[in-house]
């Protein structure tokens, strides 16, 4: 008689429950219990990190909020005798109160300034369009806070941003939130494997909409603040004027140039000007040769000339991507060359179908399938797997402007 | 872990308020209390008030009817300066001095945090015969973040000879040491309740007599018209109480000061790079400022919040932020000043409290 095959029993034996056994694994991924689990929560005073530190603190981890203090508010609002801390500082404190959890605030103000603001002034200045949220993220976050966050012993940090981080046998990888329209992985690109082993995104799985209805049921002050839009430092939108403010005098004015070599008008700052811009160039059309070609984008900016080339759309149409100082998610995560790869080339847009061209010290080409538009130097490429859409491979900073060879 | 006993020695910032205070705030509660009223009412109020003047006259050597109560010490500060178009200060004072006479010469200070005399003299011999009156010289007694005491008599000398006015934020050394304001002959004194377990929101400005002063807010000319507004009943009895209690503090910080030494020998002891701020000059008893390791003031401030000791730096804006301490620079800190910490023991202090921290700095 052949013996049956052993199946598990119905229920699990009680001596599963031996002190011996090892411990499973709490939410966060320690074999520890919640209480003996320290969790540093970046608190920003909205409505994600909010529901973050409320959900942590819930489920019996000690959470410990942090703040950063990043830039004078007052001075960004231009508002003599504001206080230096605006209304998010004041909300992270008080949820942090109501939930009785520690909080401090920090004052990264000088970092702020040296890593992220100084940069974004720089990179207008030489044509770009920077992303300062994602050199906060690389620097300022998970580089200095996380080091305070390790000195205050925590096991991990955790940050209300719509990212879902697994454990593979390889080690941790990042995909892109649950909720599409949230997904935040953009942004997070440069994320080391490091930080990304220290790091947790409890919100990652969520929706917006469950995020709030969290918020309202642990009954938080800021369940209905909206969404932050702008750059946090740039409260009203009008990024020329904090460059200004910056870099007093740098910013001159120059020609508003045809790529036929034509003078249609002056600007008063490169600063002004994004690559793939229409409207508000200040300069009217060409009679004769707007049938032909249609409306004038900005296709080029160039910092040594200070000039602002113009051109038809399809001279913005680019196949080919240069990306420095790219950084991978896991480790040994570099893809190689010939690899297919999907490229989001600004965080509303679709990741596209792209190939791994080439890879030189700290960058790589990387080629699309199909061409796209109003791709501007300075900003991030964020690079996914093209067998798994959700999962993160890491990305560079877009390099080169494809199309200053065009305009010279 | 939350721990859950968590020990207070954050004593420079604030005190807790002192059981003599509650008992007196709770017997005065109730009735109506406006001191200025003509009823029996407001005489018994203004009995409670006249009370605690004299227990203040009397632990700081001044007579009653010179004190002055007020909001608190920014308040007295910004008091005593606003009738001066010159303020000759140090570059350590509290922000209720600084920012109160933003157009100020300022003092350096020695590396151990006391005011420089010689510059103080040149300071003095520069000001204008003609703006003498108008010129006061303004040195707190000692110092909030280090406990630095300075050299107050030779400060008041030093002006007096000049012919100009004086005052000195004495907010920290109430009840630390014996005070004589007379002594002094200083025309302008701050002190603060909560400093010494009173209630917060009271201070006082004691004012030398033949000193003329007027009144910040414009109003029914309360306090012999020097102080507009109904008197803090409440907040002035409690301050009575804990300035009557605090005439036996004197001894408790002297043995303090003893605990805090053995405490920063412990420390340094076991951490050779331990670097103290102010310990060869006299200091209060009951305060240390100290960097211990290499890690950031905040970070050193949290680590030990979680671990149940309070303890702070700098001085916290009202946003929570910490900066960079302005007296540990003044003193010529360098990046030390952003590594301090000041531990600060008040009337409720005991001897274990500082072996505590000493044991918690051992293990972080």
């Amino acid at each position: 008689m052949v013996s049956p095959p052993t199946s598990p029993p119905a229920s699990p034996p009680a001596s599963s429950a031996a002190p011996s056994a090892p411990m499973a694994l709490n939410s966060l991924g320690f074999a520890k219990p919640v209480a003996e689990t320290r969790v540093v929560v970046a608190m920003s005073g909205g409505v994600d990190s909010s529901v973050t530190a409320a959900l942590l603190h819930e489920q019996g981890y000690e959470v410990i909020g942090i703040t950063l203090q990043l830039y004078d508010h007052g001075v960004a609002v231009q508002a003599k005798g504001a206080c230096c801390a605006g209304v998010d500082i004041h909300d992270a404190r008080t949820v942090a109160a109501r939930l009785g959890i520690p909080h401090y605030v920090l004052d990264y103000e000088s970092r702020f300034r040296d890593q992220v603001m100084q940069d974004f002034a720089d990179s207008y200045l030489r044509g770009e369009t920077p992303i300062p949220c994602v050199k906060c993220n690389q620097t300022v976050k998970f580089s200095d806070l996380l080091t305070t966050a390790r000195d205050l012993g925590a096991d991990c940090l955790a940050t209300g941003h719509y990212v879902q981080r697994f454990d593979t046998a390889a080690g941790p990888v990042l995909h892109r939130g649950a909720d599409a329209g949230k997904d935040q992985s953009y942004f997070l690109f440069a994320t080391t494997p490091d930080q990304l082993d220290y790091l947790r995104f409890p919100l990652g799985g969520l929706s917006k909409e469950e995020t709030r209805e969290l918020a309202h049921r642990h009954g938080l002050s800021v369940a209905d603040k909206p969404d932050s839009q702008d750059i946090c430092f740039v409260p009203n939108g009008r990024y020329g004027d904090v460059v200004r403010r910056l870099r007093p005098g740098a910013v001159e004015a120059g020609e508003i140039v045809h790529l036929d070599g034509t003078v249609l008008g002056t600007h008063n700052g490169i600063i002004d000007y994004t690559i793939g811009q229409r409207r508000g160039l200040g300069i009217g059309g060409r009679k004769d040769a707007d049938e032909a070609e249609g409306p004038l984008y900005v296709v080029g900016i160039d910092p040594a000339t200070h000039q602002v080339i113009v051109g038809p759309q399809s001279a913005l149409a680019c196949e080919q991507v240069h990306l420095g100082e790219t950084s991978w998610v896991a480790r040994d995560g570099a893809p190689l060359p010939g690899h297919a790869v999907l490229a989001r080339l600004r965080n509303t847009a679709p990741a596209m179908p792209a190939m791994i061209e080439s890879v030189a010290d700290g960058g790589v080409v990387i080629r699309l399938q199909e061409p796209q538009f109003g791709i501007a130097a300075g900003q991030a490429a964020a690079i996914y797997d093209a067998d798994d859409s959700q999962n993160l491979l890491g990305g560079g900073w877009i390099t080169a402007a494809p199309l200053a060879a065009l305009a010279s | 872990m939350p721990v859950a006993d968590p020990i207070y020695l954050d004593n420079n910032a604030t005190a807790p308020l002192r059981a003599e205070a509650v008992a007196a705030i709770h017997k005065a509660m109730g009735p109506p209390a406006n001191p200025s009223s003509v009823h029996g009412f407001g005489r018994r109020a203004r009995l409670l008030v006249e009370d605690a003047r004299q227990s203040l006259g009397v632990l700081v050597g001044c007579r009653a009817q010179d004190v002055v109560f007020t909001s608190g010490g920014t308040e007295a500060n910004n008091l005593a300066l606003s009738g001066f178009s010159h303020v000759i200060t140090s570059a350590i004072e509290h922000d209720s001095v600084l920012q109160a006479a933003p157009r100020a010469s300022l003092l350096p200070v020695t590396g151990d945090g006391v005011v420089d005399l010689a510059a103080l003299k040149q300071m003095v011999a520069a000001v204008p015969v003609e703006q003498r009156k108008q010129t006061i010289v303004s040195v707190m007694a000692a110092n909030n973040e280090t406990g630095v005491i300075q050299p107050l008599a030779e400060i008041v000398q030093i002006a007096r000879d000049a012919g100009l006015a004086t005052h000195s934020d004495m907010v920290q050394l109430l009840g630390k040491t014996h005070i004589d304001l007379e002594a002094l002959g200083l025309d302008f004194a701050s002190f603060s309740a909560h400093k010494i377990g009173g209630p917060t929101g009271v201070g006082a400005l004691a004012v030398r007599p033949g000193q003329s002063l007027t009144s910040l807010l414009r109003g029914g000319g309360q306090e012999q018209g020097r102080r507009s507004g109904t008197e803090n009943l409440l907040g002035i009895t409690g301050f009575g109480a804990a300035a009557t209690a605090a005439f036996g503090d004197v001894a408790h910080y002297r043995e303090m000061a003893r605990w805090r030494d053995a405490f920063e020998a412990e420390i340094g002891a076991a951490r050779p790079d331990m670097v103290l701020f102010g310990a060869d000059v006299p200091r209060l008893g009951n305060t240390s400022c100290l960097v211990v390791g290499d890690k950031p003031s905040e970070t050193m401030v949290m680590a030990l919040d979680i671990a149940g000791v309070a303890v702070s730096a700098g001085s916290a804006c009202s946003s929570g932020k910490v900066t960079a301490s302005h007296v540990l620079n003044a003193m010529g800190a360098g990046e030390k000043a952003a590594q301090a910490i000041r531990v600060s023991g008040g009337w409720q202090t005991r001897r274990q409290d500082f072996e505590r921290l000493a044991q918690v700095l051992a293990g972080l």
